[in-house]
């Protein structure tokens, strides 16, 4: 039996040699989680370019759940094009992952939504959120800053969370208002965010302020609460009334009105360290705050329809709203 | 695309911006219960490029570490009887232990990202790797190493050119489970921070073509690593018919 | 003793998490909602373990015989080794997630996801285990008498309860961990603790692997002594003697 030392040994090293080429080229691409900083302004864009920001480093955070990425990706591509070293980080989790996120220093900001700032963080029962989006701005702003952290004016598009279901289940028992749902939740799964347990403004609302008690609770990942409603499984879930699902396949979902203001709308703002506002100069908040100028409820809307039914990136939809809005060229 | 002049005051998005949507005019992709769309497939395949080739960072490092790591084992355990017991324990206790918890266990060792990620896979092709090369060293038969005394090598040349190359089929089978195996498990990295194809199939859990495409580049990233190291093993030991584990 | 070898974050980590284990706190992520405790963490447990039991049963009730009849053919190794090794290769995030999109999330679903991961294993194994019976001792029980199942029973399959035995612990650990995430699909196993840190914060996230990584030791345990026992005394001293 011979053993061909030769052929084991180039085989060995050929194998090897494959091991590391791999490894070294795969060291070579580069990660996908930052987005481009694009040289802005030169295109003619509204936002022009400051060569003083370019000292000024800046990582935009968001929630885990597609508006929230668009969001963030949007102020993102907006600051690098305003000249500042933008990235993103999104999709991070929770409210209370990016509030502790842009306390501890992560993130430099995030797009929250006033009326979840006041519910969740805050301690505001749903009947003190302040109806008006300027109001609701105010009362966040003036609680922020006592722990040091600042927001920006609101946008002009509000979400809130609402509890949908099927459109025959909701003729099957007459439900219109969330009110409707007395008597008849016992009979009912519902399924919402894993946090939605804890929210005033989701299940722990329900529970405390409509007195409701449902069959059973079922925490499933954001991107599947329609699913669930479509396979079966679940009876009601917790939708926003931003998703496009509702226009789209408005012949099959519906959301119950929420009659006793349980769940306030939120228009977003964007929270921020007060040392990172300053450190940033004005046009942080200047870019912030112009760029939002064009999410009306409709444009929202759109652009929530062609990242979850379209299945484009939130990049992408960003750059297209920045670009059809004028804000870069 | 509309020039500058013609656009409405800056902020107003552009004519055609907002699209009507319903039932009727839906993109395949919008639809739930399309199985696989070819047109967006064909389309987008290209964001499926760089978390593929994290995915390979993430399967080539682990291996390797794990190979490196457990033929140093072996080798120590082979000439130390009484390192056999606890190594294969160790090795053992290591293995079974689902890697998505090592991910956590180590984090507060090693913190979050891609680091932690290989440290945990590696853990994992570790003992399959480990196990296999004592299992090939162990199956070379007395006689051979009896006669190769006979001729007069040392301890150590009996090792590297006897035992070693005879327990060679087992020592690939040994790499090539422990790669298709990493391949697979690899998707989970997405849950420690270290990328790969696992982000791509977590960012959508409901569009089917996106699970589909990045499930199947992963499975067959897993059975192309698999035909390679058999086609490997079939060369490097020509003399001798494989029994498979 | 281990604790002047670890450093002081790393201990701090692990006294929190174990404390999440025993005592229900106060969440300091989600600001109020009571989290953790014995009882959480058992119940979570259980229904990784339910499921674990209902997947591998399944699992066992297709793979086994399929894999003793084409053991004990001797036909079908081709497709033995390439189940095996194809079932090895299916991305097990990729899976469950397709189950969830496209049957649906609960219990029943996810089991046939797990049972995927757990044929091939068994099936591969148990093929080779019955195959690699030597054929002479086949040969002469078949001439002292013995019908064909008899021989299956009395002769191979005792012979290969080692091969096969090892074949039901890799599926076990497979179908153990996958059902770790289980809660993406919907059905809470103690993989919640490690995937919703939003809710569980940083020491259920510890916990969670902690109570993983001792329900996996704890069923690879059972398996070893399940094997013990019904490894035939002859062949444990032959084993002991190789």
């Amino acid at each position: 039996m011979r053993i061909d030392h030769k052929r084991l040994r180039a085989a060995m090293a050929g194998l090897l040699a494959l091991a590391l080429a791999a490894g070294v080229t795969a060291c070579g691409s580069s990660s996908d989680s930052s987005s481009s900083s694009e040289s802005g302004g030169e295109g003619g864009g509204a936002i022009v370019s400051n060569p003083k920001n370019a000292k000024v480093s800046l990582t935009i955070g968001s929630k885990n759940f597609p508006e929230q990425e668009i969001l963030g990706e949007i102020f993102t591509q907006a600051l690098s094009a305003a000249g500042y070293k933008a990235k993103s980080d999104l999709s991070l989790g929770s409210e209370t992952v990016a509030h502790q996120a842009v306390k501890s220093g992560t993130i430099s900001g995030y797009p929250e939504y006033a009326s979840t700032a006041l519910t969740s963080f805050f301690g505001v029962e749903p009947e003190e959120v302040p109806a008006g989006a300027t109001a609701a701005y105010e009362k966040a702003k003036a609680e922020f800053e006592k722990e040091g952290l600042t927001a920006f004016p609101p946008t002009p598009f509000a979400s809130a969370n609402a509890v949908g279901t099927l459109k025959k289940t909701a003729e099957k028992y007459g439900l219109k208002t969330v009110s409707d749902l007395e008597g008849v939740s016992e009979k009912l799964s519902l399924y919402g965010s894993p946090e939605c347990r804890e929210r005033i403004d989701c299940l722990a609302g329900l529970e405390k302020y409509y007195g409701l008690k449902f069959k059973s609770f079922h925490p499933v990942d954001i991107g599947l609460r329609y699913t669930v409603l479509e396979k079966g499984q679940a009876d009601l879930s917790i939708l926003f009334t931003t998703d496009p699902q509702l226009s789209a396949e408005s012949d099959k979902f519906v959301i119950l009105e929420d009659d006793k203001h349980v769940f306030p709308a939120g228009n977003v703002i964007f929270v921020t360290k007060d040392s990172v506002a300053e450190e940033a100069g004005p046009d942080y908040e200047k870019t912030i705050v112009e760029v939002q100028k064009g999410l009306t409820l409709p444009v929202m809307q759109e652009l929530d329809a062609r990242v979850e039914l379209e299945k484009q990136t939130p990049k992408e939809a960003a750059a297209a709203y920045l670009k059809s809005a004028g804000y870069t060229g | 695309m509309a020039s500058p002049a013609l656009l409405a005051a800056v902020g107003e998005v552009g004519e055609g911006f907002i699209h009507h949507r319903d039932s009727a005019n839906r993109s395949c992709q919008a639809i739930p219960s399309k199985l696989f769309c070819w047109d967006w497939a064909r389309e987008h395949i290209g964001r499926y490029a760089t978390p593929t080739v994290q995915h390979l960072e993430l399967v080539v490092f682990s291996v390797v570490i794990g190979f490196i790591v457990a033929f140093a084992l072996a080798l120590l355990a082979h000439r130390r009887r009484w390192l056999r017991t606890p190594l294969l324990i160790g090795t053992g206790i290591l293995f079974t232990i689902p890697s998505v918890a090592f991910f956590f266990l180590l984090e507060p060792l090693a913190g979050r990202g891609r680091d932690t990620a290989i440290a945990a896979l590696s853990i994992y092709t570790l003992q399959i790797i480990y196990r296999n090369t004592m299992v090939g060293l162990a199956n070379v038969p007395a006689s051979v190493k009896d006669a190769a005394r006979g001729m007069g090598l040392t301890d150590r040349q009996i090792l590297w050119k006897v035992e070693l190359p005879l327990a060679t089929p087992e020592i690939v089978t040994g790499l090539q489970i422990a790669t298709v195996s990493t391949v697979a498990i690899a998707t989970l990295a997405v849950f420690a921070g270290g990328g790969g194809l696992g982000t791509l199939i977590k960012s959508d859990l409901s569009f089917k073509t996106n699970l589909i495409l990045a499930g199947g580049i992963a499975f067959l990233m897993a059975i192309a690593f698999g035909l390679i190291l058999f086609v490997v093993q079939r060369l490097l030991t020509p003399w001798r018919r494989v029994e498979t584990t | 003793m281990i604790g002047a070898l670890l450093p002081q974050p790393v201990l701090a980590s692990v006294k929190g998490a174990i404390e999440f284990i025993f005592t229900p706190q106060t969440s300091n992520v989600t600001g109020g909602k009571t989290v953790g405790g014995i009882d959480q963490v058992i119940e979570l447990a259980l229904k990784q373990l339910e499921l674990t039991v209902l997947a591998l049963a399944l699992s066992l009730v297709i793979a086994l015989p399929i894999g003793l009849y084409l053991g004990h053919r001797g036909s079908g190794e081709l497709f033995a080794t390439a189940i095996g090794n194809a079932g090895r290769a299916v991305p097990e995030l990729a899976l469950i997630a397709f189950m969830a999109a496209a049957i649906g999330v609960g219990v029943l679903n996810l089991m046939i996801a797990l049972a995927v991961l757990g044929i091939p294993p068994i099936l591969a194994n148990t093929f080779v285990g019955i195959h690699q019976v030597d054929r002479s001792t086949v040969d002469a029980a078949r001439g002292i008498g013995m019908t064909e199942f008899e021989i299956l029973r009395k002769v191979e399959l005792p012979l290969a309860i080692p091969t096969v035995m090892s074949g039901i612990r890799g599926a076990t650990i497979a179908i153990v961990a996958t059902a770790t995430i289980a809660p993406l699909a919907g059905v809470l196993t103690l993989g919640d603790f490690i995937i919703n840190k939003n809710v569980y914060g940083n020491n259920g996230v510890l916990a969670g692997a902690i109570m993983v990584a001792l329900l996996a030791l704890l069923l690879e345990f059972a398996l070893s002594v399940i094997q013990r026992r019904i490894t035939p005394d002859g062949l444990k001293l032959k084993l002991k003697t190789t």
